[in-house]
């Protein structure tokens, strides 16, 4: 179990994070959700050992992120937020490198990595700076995974990726679940979340919400209308005017509009062909996890 | 909408050795659109907005940009756009007046024209209260639309932006992509790329990269039908899992 | 060991990767020759001579007094004979003997020529040249002053040792050679560490369970060769192209050669402790080395003729002990005992540094 306590980081006057508490049971995959600048970097150097917090503690399988540093490295796969691989060896280099570091070999631990590697393996020759961005990460997470570390701790593994390669991660992460590794992951894009087992939603250093990605949604107040109008963009500001209006934002080709409670959808249509507006769809819809991140920040 | 073009690509190539980076692309971008160039990782939109830019000549074809053809008329092109990444937009040690200035200057702005302009972003974007703190301070998503502010201090015709909103979180996302369309109606034209598919659903048409080629292009209505898709995440997903090849 | 191999492996693969550090490595000393080849003139203050006076009669006491009032010179050592010379200069400190003949005041009343033997050390050859001037002239000084008794002649004969053609390139080479094993040294090390911190691979090395001690060891082994390999090729470009002598003991030479380069590189991993990008460990291994050797390590400028402060402050410059020591084995051919406490203070040198930097070096981040 990785269990968090009370945790606060400050750099000089910048408070990095907020007596933040959590726990990462056996066998989850657990996302911590945000933007960047959220801290969600400083944490995860507090779980690999790498900071020292300046209050609260952490432990990873009941050792100390400060005093049993070096039991943790032992157990611990860790894919920093760039991805941290030598450019100018080859991906075979670099999985034999990361291999010895840890004394072991790619054959050893074959097994785990099997479905990543045979993505890898057409490439096994060429330099990790020549791969694209989808085929860093493999390589990265491979590396990770390279002495079949317990806990895996992912940071922004999917930024910057694309969608396809973005799926893709994720496909392997909950195939990886299936073989008993413990995995944390962050990111700041919010359809991530809704993969994780629970997710613990962060904004300036401090949890906002920590649940299950189902409850997290399941617990959005409002009643929430997805509108569907010609110029969105003008809608949106004549929205501003809705007496009933608790927020309204974009998504995509719509806009939720979350009203209060009464709010019917008579009311809505009558107060948009006011202002000569003309909703091609107007219906209520199960809030994302999107929707209740915003609705955590306001 | 006028029909004006204010980019025009004819069969535009780039090859670096073997390797062809851009093969064959063409499209229009109209005046006052938001075109999405959207594409894999290793697709070629990188290397093809860099041509666009002026900052990479091609191998061949033809394209002019604010009516300024892209390996010949780099000067009058570079003048007529602005540019702006996740990466490198402003200087982290300057305030973020010293910054407008500095932008302001580069595009030949005059000492009158810039302090008008950084009045005009300070109150638009309401940060009169921060104009002397250094943007090394200020958090990411602030950072990014004062970022979009100065690419387009000077009217460009078009502004590139390159993921401009990665990392920066869902409501200052939104507000970002208000500051787009402000600028649209201004007639400013807005070439951008992301991996947020719902930003992607704000553009007005898309074109999706495959492999160097433009797979497919049309707004999101027409490529949600031809491609039977609920939403933009599935569309790139069918486009570029055709291809497997990374 | 396996791991540790893994480990240098991995270094040369970097090293060979990369054009611009190849070329660096093997050009800069080409560049560096060729720039310091041009050599700077001081003025001297208190140098130290030794006086070998073999009359002993009150005229030379009379001239021995008036090179010591001058202000330029300090007596080392009275010497006895001519067989101490050699050892005097041996051991370092003074750059200049000066015979007085047998007889001097007998020859001088009697009005007969008499000759003045006045010895150098050029194997630096600036200082050599100064203060055989300005001895030169206080002689002729006092002769000038005596004529009121004497009509004799006093004939000054100089003589180089170590470096008869006052050879200025005997003197950079040795120079040139220790900074670019310096800067090799140093920069290198440094930059490689600062890369793995910018690249973020240095943060999975901190969090596998690889000891500190192999990543040191495994970031020293390589650049030790590569070091190894630069000093071969300065070598054979100081003693073919600029035809310096080579009198010593080559396995003496290449053993002193291993001890400053290993203290250089010590020197480097404790630059790298402190910076965080290749940049800032370029900028401090720059300024912070190179600088103040090329000025304190007595290449350019005689250490003698500095300000107290900057002479202390010399001292605890390694490549200052190192150009010693070359310079004695290559042109002097010594053994080790003269140069015994050199080469101490540099194994001492070596250890501190190594002490330093292994509390320095980081486990963590902060």
């Amino acid at each position: 179990m990785i269990k968090i306590e009370n945790i606060s980081k400050n750099y000089n006057n910048v408070k990095a994070l907020k007596k933040v508490s959590f726990n990462v049971k056996d066998g989850q995959l657990f996302g911590l959700i945000g933007p960047d600048g959220a801290g969600k970097t400083s944490l995860f150097r507090i779980l690999t050992t790498l900071l020292i917090p300046s209050e609260g503690k952490a432990s990873i399988d009941n050792f100390d992120t400060v005093k049993n540093y070096k039991e943790i490295r032992r157990i611990i796969g860790y894919m920093p937020e760039r991805f941290s691989l030598y450019m100018d060896l080859t991906v075979q280099e670099n999985l034999n490198f990361f291999a010895t570091v840890f004394n072991t070999t790619i054959e050893e631990n074959y097994d785990l990595i099997k479905d990543i590697y045979q993505m890898l393996e057409p490439f096994k020759n060429r330099k990790a700076g020549d791969l694209s961005g989808g085929m860093k990460q493999k390589l990265a997470l491979s590396c990770a995974l390279i002495h079949q570390p317990k806990y895996l701790l992912l940071d922004e593994p999917t930024t910057g990726v694309d969608p396809v390669s973005r799926k893709d991660f994720w496909e392997m992460l909950q195939k990886l679940q299936t073989k008993g590794l413990t995995t944390l992951v962050s990111t700041p894009f919010m359809d991530d979340a809704e993969l994780c087992d629970e997710v613990a939603l962060i904004q300036n250093g401090e949890i906002m919400s920590i649940d299950s990605p189902k409850n997290i949604t399941q617990k959005y107040p409002h009643k929430l209308w997805e509108i569907i109008t010609l110029n969105n963009y003008h809608t949106l500001k004549i929205l501003d005017n809705f007496t009933n209006k608790i927020s309204a934002f974009a998504f995509g080709n719509a806009i939720h509009l979350a009203c209060s409670e009464k709010t019917n959808k008579e009311d809505i249509e009558s107060f948009l062909a006011q202002n000569n507006i003309k909703a091609k769809s107007i219906k209520i819809i199960n809030p994302r996890i999107e929707d209740a991140f915003m609705e955590l920040m306001t | 909408m006028t029909a004006e073009k204010v980019i025009k690509v004819k069969k535009l190539n780039k090859t670096f050795g073997k390797f062809i980076a851009v093969n064959n692309i063409s499209f229009d971008v109209k005046k006052g659109e938001i075109f999405g160039f959207l594409g894999a990782n290793g697709a070629g939109k990188t290397t093809a907005i860099k041509m666009l830019t002026g900052i990479l000549s091609s191998t061949s074809g033809e394209a002019t940009v604010a009516g300024y053809d892209i390996n010949k008329q780099r000067n009058k092109l570079k003048e007529n756009i602005g540019y702006m990444s996740q990466k490198f937009s402003l200087y982290e040690d300057l305030t973020l007046k010293e910054n407008i200035r500095f932008y302001g200057g580069i595009y030949g702005l005059s000492n009158k024209q810039i302090k008008q302009k950084t009045n005009e972003v300070l109150e638009r974007l309401n940060l009169q209260k921060i104009e002397n703190t250094l943007i090394s301070e200020i958090p990411l998503g602030w950072k990014q639309k004062i970022a979009f502010s100065v690419a387009i201090i000077h009217n460009p015709k078009i502004v590139f932006l390159d993921e401009p909103t990665s990392g920066v979180d869902p409501i200052t996302r939104r507000q970002f992509w208000n500051l787009i369309y402000q600028a649209t109606q201004d007639g400013i034209t807005v070439f951008v790329t992301t991996h947020y598919m719902d930003e992607a659903e704000y553009c007005d048409r898309i074109s999706m990269m495959v492999e160097g080629n433009i797979k497919a292009i049309g707004s999101v209505e027409q490529l949600l039908v031809k491609y039977k898709s609920k939403n933009m995440d599935e569309v790139f997903i069918k486009l570029a899992r055709n291809n497997e090849n990374i | 060991m396996r791991t540790f191999k893994s480990f240098v492996s991995k270094e040369f693969k970097h090293i060979f990767r990369d054009k611009r550090t190849l070329v660096i490595l093997f050009g800069m000393p080409i560049v560096l020759v060729v720039l310091f080849g041009f050599a700077i003139t001081t003025e001297i203050n208190n140098a130290q001579i030794g006086i070998l006076n073999l009359s002993k009669d009150s005229y030379s006491v009379k001239l021995e007094n008036k090179i010591v009032s001058s202000g330029y010179f300090k007596i080392n050592n009275e010497l006895q004979s001519y067989k101490q010379i050699s050892e005097l200069f041996s051991k370092g400190n003074v750059k200049l003997v000066v015979v007085i003949p047998d007889k001097f005041g007998k020859n001088l009343i009697n009005n007969k020529n008499v000759n003045i033997q006045v010895i150098t050390d050029a194997s630096d050859p600036n200082t050599a040249n100064i203060l055989s001037n300005y001895l030169s002239a206080i002689i002729h000084d006092f002769s000038n002053e005596e004529n009121i008794i004497t009509q004799s002649n006093i004939i000054i004969n100089t003589e180089l040792l170590y470096n008869p053609e006052n050879k200025s390139v005997y003197m950079f080479v040795p120079g040139v050679m220790t900074i670019i094993l310096m800067l090799i040294s140093a920069m290198m090390t440094s930059i490689t560490i600062a890369r793995e911190k910018e690249l973020g691979t240095m943060e999975i090395l901190l969090v596998s369970p690889l000891k500190p001690i192999i990543i040191v060891i495994g970031k020293i082994i390589p650049y030790l060769l590569l070091s190894l390999i630069n000093a071969i090729t300065i070598l054979l470009l100081g003693l073919f192209v600029f035809g310096m002598p080579m009198n010593g003991s080559y396995i003496l030479l290449g053993l002193e050669i291993l001890l400053f380069v290993l203290s250089s590189l010590i020197l480097g991993l404790l630059i790298s402790t402190i910076s965080n990008s290749q940049q800032t460990a370029m900028l401090i291994s720059l300024m912070g080395l190179m600088l103040p050797t090329i000025l304190l390590s007595g290449f350019i400028f005689p250490i003698s003729s500095m300000p107290q402060i900057l002479q202390i402050i010399s001292h605890i410059i390694p490549a200052k002990w190192f150009i010693i020591i070359i310079k004695s084995i290559m042109l002097k051919g010594t053994g080790f005992q003269p140069i015994a406490i050199e080469t101490y203070i540099l194994i001492i040198t070596t250890i501190i540094l190594t002490a330093i930097t292994i509390k320095k070096f980081k486990i963590r981040l902060e």
